[in-house]
């Protein structure tokens, strides 16, 4: 392997900035991806049957809740970053700790949401509208439970093996997972929330 | 458990099926013990992360689906070559032809493809691998365990039987209620993960793997279509996953997407399927297109005429693919404004299209053709396939196309496109490329007798279909009544279909022929190639290239031939190779496992399976292989060895 | 040259076999928009043979001037890059074909997308068209009768087809009157069309469909105007009206003859929302839901309508279908019954 000392860590090796490269290309399949269930999402927004519709359903609170968890972990995903770059190993550690963390209570808080909804009544089989809310939700909420999967997977390497070219990668590369999520829940935020609410 | 749902019942049909499948698998079984291969199996080839044996893999799952789907096919034309056939009934007729399509498209065409971008690109770009290796592999498993769900469909629990397009209402769990749609929704997915895995393999392989010196204007044109390819593939796979996904929620937890009440809209179905459906055509065009363009400036001896133009129409097709999809159902109540926009961008893609085809022509003038197999192919494809392409044109035309929608007339044109623009590539790609991977020619005398076989066929086949379109008979119908005057050309077509499957017939013994008796190519560069693919020896060694060759121009190799300018300049060093790994292969029987749960609604197995792939993910997550070297004097002995000298 | 004999052999075997021209329904149009169609059929067939001469012709000289002989052996062709003029031409000349079948296509979709010139005058015929499982039911609200299975015309007079579903999506096809077009359940579509000719034509549902998806026939048959005046008559006087329950039965019957009654099924069980208003205005119900990036613009063609009038077509266009009666057809005959 060689190791290419003048350029970050994560990008030290062929192998290395080929994965990066290569991710960036998986988060551009991600975008139509997304895009799609977007378009089904406002195709379906007026199709809510004999359903509630969005602004029927949708509770604030709890949605803000969810939008700071998210915007700060990928704050602190970019300082957990920062931290391997500088090459702390316990800082990092604590940085992913604490955005692995939100990423948990924005799922608790996603999942309550769930619950309530079913609970009044709005289900998936509700209608279409409610189909693809769920989904669309769903999706993102996938991701993000893949996501700390997947980080944990990554702290426990960390931990174990130190800040190596191939723990720098892999965790360089969760955090543009990190932050494509979030993106993508802003997009979310504004037009399947704030566009329901008004 | 309700063991009725995994029956199919009835038809001789179904049972000769099973029974088939049955001792094919114990003959596989049986044989692989009896030789002892079980090791050799496991190590060689399921375990392989090697791009060409995984190429060879998916072509081989080509071939076999060619014949499942070929079969399929030659069922449809018994069963209409006369009025009231009683062949086959509705049912089967209907699954038939749905599997049919499904297995042609996305577990033929676009495997064969696959396989032969696995083998050559890294080659042609001068690298020793694709850029994920292991990946690789999961794409291959992936897609592999995904032809096979679908395959396994017809003896359990029923195939689908709503067209390969699937549309809603009528492929809802209301009007299809056997699992067969379930099937539908999963083989697809599974195997179009692994698709969608390719495309992302290969661009970052194109975009950071090439040889030194060949920047993009210089790559060769296999290469150009496979990059443009795999670009589609990233951004119309992801509409597909959606599209699959929507299916499966509808059809096993009662969502309400493509329902006919609560809210559900048929209409966003076809919407979807098209938007990933007709850039899927281009994905097994496209690439057809650059196998093509090496074939026929190898046996014209000239470079390719309008290099530049060449790369620039297929960028514009691959744009235009993706704003066309809505002219499969100009029928939909549009409204003129919104057909006249989707016909004229369709009709737009003609051009670059006719671009293509004229470069072709002007790289034959004034060179000097040998009519080889591979040849014969490439140039029975430009006739043919231009039929295909102005009766494109004319379906483009909306109004037109109200009386082509639906009828055989289609059915005439996308086999006239497809079959030369894919079918006859990758045939001709095989035929090409076959001495490169096996280091021996297919027979030129038994290819030719193949080919014309086929290429007459062909025409007869489908070339009765555009009349019976304009006589007003219907795709999809699986009989026909004697007023009807629908007869005679239909009886004619399977005539044709009867040649076809005897020309696949000699084209599948010239593959034993010439096993058992072509003469060995020790030279490596058995047609006087042009690109860097033949620049290495037949077979390929395990590292592609002793040492990474540089490059100067569009034909390195050829120039490097009439020039004499030497293409390696460094020395032999050591080699890096990645090791081989079966958990690709586990991986992707969890994931024919998951599919089939989920198909029959088993919640308990599936989750099972679904935490076992994670667990799966994790372990190979934690896994540092890091490869192993292969030392310079070995790789200098086996370069010797290939040369023919002695060590 | 090699591929020319096969193909030219194969082209005159057709020729023979087909019994004359007047078997392709769809170049023996007997009425303004199949006709208008024909005719774009045959201009588009003609400027296509053109350009498939022109690529033949090079082919076959490239292929018999430039194959590899005795006379050429050792010659090695020389390099060429390519030459702007000539692909300029070959870009060019395809754009202005193009461009003419554009404005073709554009002109012939407008023309039979409304009623003909020669009939733009008349009040049309308004026929409902349903298909449910296998069958058509033609309701003639002005009239007051609905058949199944036929349909009956008037000579020279335009009629509108309203085309709509009770479960999958079929295709309202009469090849020598008109082009086809879908019939959905949740959207009603429209079809102009009428008849120069009297005779029976086959009309057809050409979308697959399922099971009995070959024999979904029905026959249009166009009448002279008295004719059809006694046929209404009769019909009134004489056939049965078409009760609900009636109705129910219809469609949950896989297959049926021909039926005749003196009332619609309108009345009860009224049709999907119309939305041809969107229809013309360029942002469709379709357009809706396809891109991935143009549902922004969308938004603002089609804005979101009250909650109120939306349920009106989505929430519950047809009670009726609550009920599982079309889709009895598969429940009866699941696979076992093969």
């Amino acid at each position: 392997m060689k190791i290419d000392a003048s350029k970050p860590l994560e990008y030290s090796t062929e192998e290395n900035s080929n994965k990066i490269f290569g991710f960036w290309v998986f988060l551009g399949a991600e975008i139509p991806l997304f895009a799609t269930l977007f378009t089904v999402y406002f195709v379906m927004v007026n199709r809510f049957a004999d359903g509630p519709s969005g602004p029927e359903l949708f509770e604030i609170g709890p949605v803000l809740a969810e939008t700071f968890l998210l915007l700060t972990s990928s704050f602190t995903i970019g300082l957990a970053v920062h931290a391997m770059r500088l090459g702390y190993k316990k800082a990092t550690l604590v940085f992913m700790g604490i955005t692995l963390l939100m990423g948990l209570a924005f799922i608790g808080i996603e999942i309550d949401e769930f619950f309530t909804y079913v609970h009044e009544g709005a289900t998936l089989q509700t209608s279409g509208f409610l189909s693809s809310l769920f989904v669309l939700l769903g999706t993102h909420g996938a991701h993000v439970s893949f996501g700390f999967l997947w980080g944990v997977a990554i702290m426990i390497q960390l931990w174990r093996e130190g800040i190596s070219p191939a723990t720098a990668n892999k965790t360089f590369i969760f955090s543009l997972f990190w932050h494509f999520l979030d993106v993508v829940w802003i997009f979310i935020f504004s037009f399947v929330y704030l566009k329901g609410l008004m | 458990m309700d063991l009725e749902k995994f029956k199919v019942h009835g038809e001789p049909l179904i049972y000769g099926a099973m029974i088939s499948i049955a001792l094919a698998t114990i003959g596989i079984l049986v044989g692989l013990t009896y030789f002892k291969k079980w090791g050799y199996l496991w190590r060689e080839w399921l375990t392989t992360v090697d791009h060409k044996r995984i190429g060879v893999m998916y072509i081989i799952a080509a071939l076999l689906m060619l014949f499942r789907g070929g079969v399929d096919a030659m069922m449809m034309r018994l069963q209409t070559a006369a009025p009231e056939m009683k062949f086959l009934d509705a049912q089967h007729y209907n699954e038939v032809f749905t599997t049919h399509g499904l297995i042609m498209i996305l577990f033929m065409a676009m495997p064969f493809i696959i396989g032969l971008m696995n083998v050559i690109i890294p080659l042609q770009i001068g690298a020793r691998d694709v850029a994920f290796p292991r990946l690789n592999a999961i794409s291959f498993w992936l897609f592999f365990m995904g032809a096979m769900l679908l395959n396994i469909s017809f003896v359990i629990g029923g195939s689908p039987d709503a067209g390969w397009s699937a549309y809603f209402p009528l492929a809802s769990l209301e009007f299809s209620p056997t699992v067969g749609n379930n099937y539908y929704s999963l083989a697809l997915q599974i195997s179009g993960i692994g698709t969608l895995m390719t495309g992302v393999n290969f661009i970052v392989t194109i975009l950071k793997m090439r040889a030194p010196g060949m920047t993009l204007m210089k790559m060769p044109m296999f290469t150009w279509s496979v990059l443009i390819t795999n670009i589609i593939i990233v951004f119309a796979f992801p509409v597909l996953t959606v599209a699959l996904a929507l299916m499966m929620f509808d059809r096993l937890f009662g969502s309400q997407f493509f329902t006919m009440a609560n809210g559900g809209m048929d209409m966003l179905w076809a919407n979807l399927f098209w938007v990933w459906g007709h850039p899927e055509v281009y994905i097994v065009i496209l690439p057809a297109f650059g196998i093509y363009s090496e074939i026929i400036a190898t046996f014209s001896k000239k470079n390719l005429y309008g290099y530049t133009s060449m790369v620039f129409s297929m960028v514009i097709i691959s744009l235009l693919s993706f704003v066309v999809w809505a002219h499969h159902f100009y029928t939909m109540g549009q409204g003129v404004m919104v057909n006249s926009f989707f016909s004229i961008t369709t009709m737009a893609i003609a051009v670059p299209t006719g671009v293509k085809i004229f470069n072709w022509l002007f790289t034959l003038r004034k060179g000097r053709i040998t009519f080889t197999t591979p040849m014969l192919y490439t140039l029975a494809f430009i006739p043919i396939f231009t039929i295909g392409g102005v009766t494109g044109v004319m379906l483009a035309m909306a109004s037109a196309d109200y009386q082509y929608h639906n009828t055989m007339f289609l059915v005439a044109h996308f086999h006239y496109v497809l079959i030369p623009g894919a079918v006859f590539a990758v045939i001709a790609g095989f035929h090409y490329w076959f001495p490169k991977v096996f280091g021996f020619r297919l027979n030129d005398r038994i290819g030719k007798h193949a080919f014309w076989w086929i290429a007459i066929s062909f025409n007869v086949t489908f070339f009765p279909m555009f009349f019976l379109g304009l006589m007003g008979m219907t795709r999809r119908t699986y009989t026909y009544s004697e007023e009807s005057g629908f007869g005679p050309l239909n009886m004619l077509s399977f005539v044709g279909a009867v040649g076809l499957a005897i020309g696949f017939v000699i084209l599948v013994y010239n593959i034993y022929w010439s096993t058992r008796y072509a003469p060995r190519d020790t030279t490596g560069d058995p047609w006087d190639g042009r690109t860097l693919e033949w620049a290495t020896h037949s077979p390929i060694p395990a590292y592609n290239f002793a040492v990474i060759p540089k490059v100067e121009s569009r034909d390195p190799f050829w120039e490097s031939k009439r020039k004499n300018i030497p293409l390696y300049e460094d020395k032999i060093t050591k080699i890096h190779l990645p090791n081989n790994t079966g958990k690709p292969f586990i991986l992707g029987v969890i994931f024919f496992f998951l599919g089939f749960f989920l198909v029959f609604s088993m919640w308990i197995p599936a989750i099972v399976a679904g935490v076992g792939i994670i667990i799966m993910l994790a372990v190979m997550s934690f896994e540092r292989d890091h490869g192993f070297y292969i030392s310079a004097e070995e790789v200098a002995a086996t370069e010797k060895k290939l040369r023919g000298e002695t060590v | 040259m090699n591929k020319k004999g096969p193909l030219y052999a194969l082209f005159l075997s057709l020729v023979l076999l087909l019994p004359g021209c007047s078997s392709l329904a769809v170049l023996n149009p007997k009425g303004p928009a199949a006709r208008t169609l024909s005719d774009t059929i045959i201009l588009s067939i003609l400027v296509m043979l053109g350009v498939l001469a022109v690529v033949y012709i090079l082919y076959v000289f490239v292929l018999v001037k430039y194959r590899a002989k005795k006379s050429n052996e050792g010659y090695i062709p020389e390099h060429e890059e390519g030459n702007k003029v000539l692909e300029a031409i070959w870009i060019i000349i395809p754009i202005i074909i193009v461009a003419f079948l554009s404005v073709v296509t554009v002109k012939s979709t407008h023309a039979v997308e409304n009623v003909a010139e020669e009939y733009k005058d008349q009040d049309p015929l308004v026929i409902y068209a349903s298909s449910s499982n296998w069958k058509w039911h033609f309701s003639y609200p002005e009239e007051g009768i609905e058949t199944v299975n036929y349909v009956n015309i008037p000579v020279h007079r335009a009629v509108e087809f309203r085309l709509y579903s009770f479960g999958t999506i079929t295709s309202f096809w009469i090849p020598q009157l008109a082009g086809q077009k879908y019939a959905m359940s949740d959207m009603l579509t429209e079809l102009n069309l009428s008849a120069d000719t009297i005779g029976s034509y086959m009309g057809r549902n050409s979308n697959f469909s399922g099971k009995g998806f070959a024999h979904m026939e029905f026959e249009a048959l166009v009448m002279s105007d008295e004719e059809y005046n006694d046929w209404v008559k009769e019909v009134k006087d004489t056939a049965p009206e078409l009760t609900e329950d009636e109705f129910k039965t219809l469609l949950a019957a896989e297959h049926l003859g021909r039926k005749t009654y003196s009332s619609t099924h309108l009345t009860f069980s009224p049709p999907p929302g119309d939305h041809s208003e969107h229809m013309s205005g360029g942002g469709t119900e379709t357009d809706l839901d396809n891109g991935n990036e143009d549902h922004q613009e969308n938004k603002e063609i089609h804005p979101s309508p009250e909650p109120s009038s939306q349920t009106e077509f989505d929430g519950e266009p047809h009670p009726e279908l609550e009920e599982p009666l079309p889709s009895s057809p598969v429940d009866e005959s699941t696979h076992e019954g093969h």
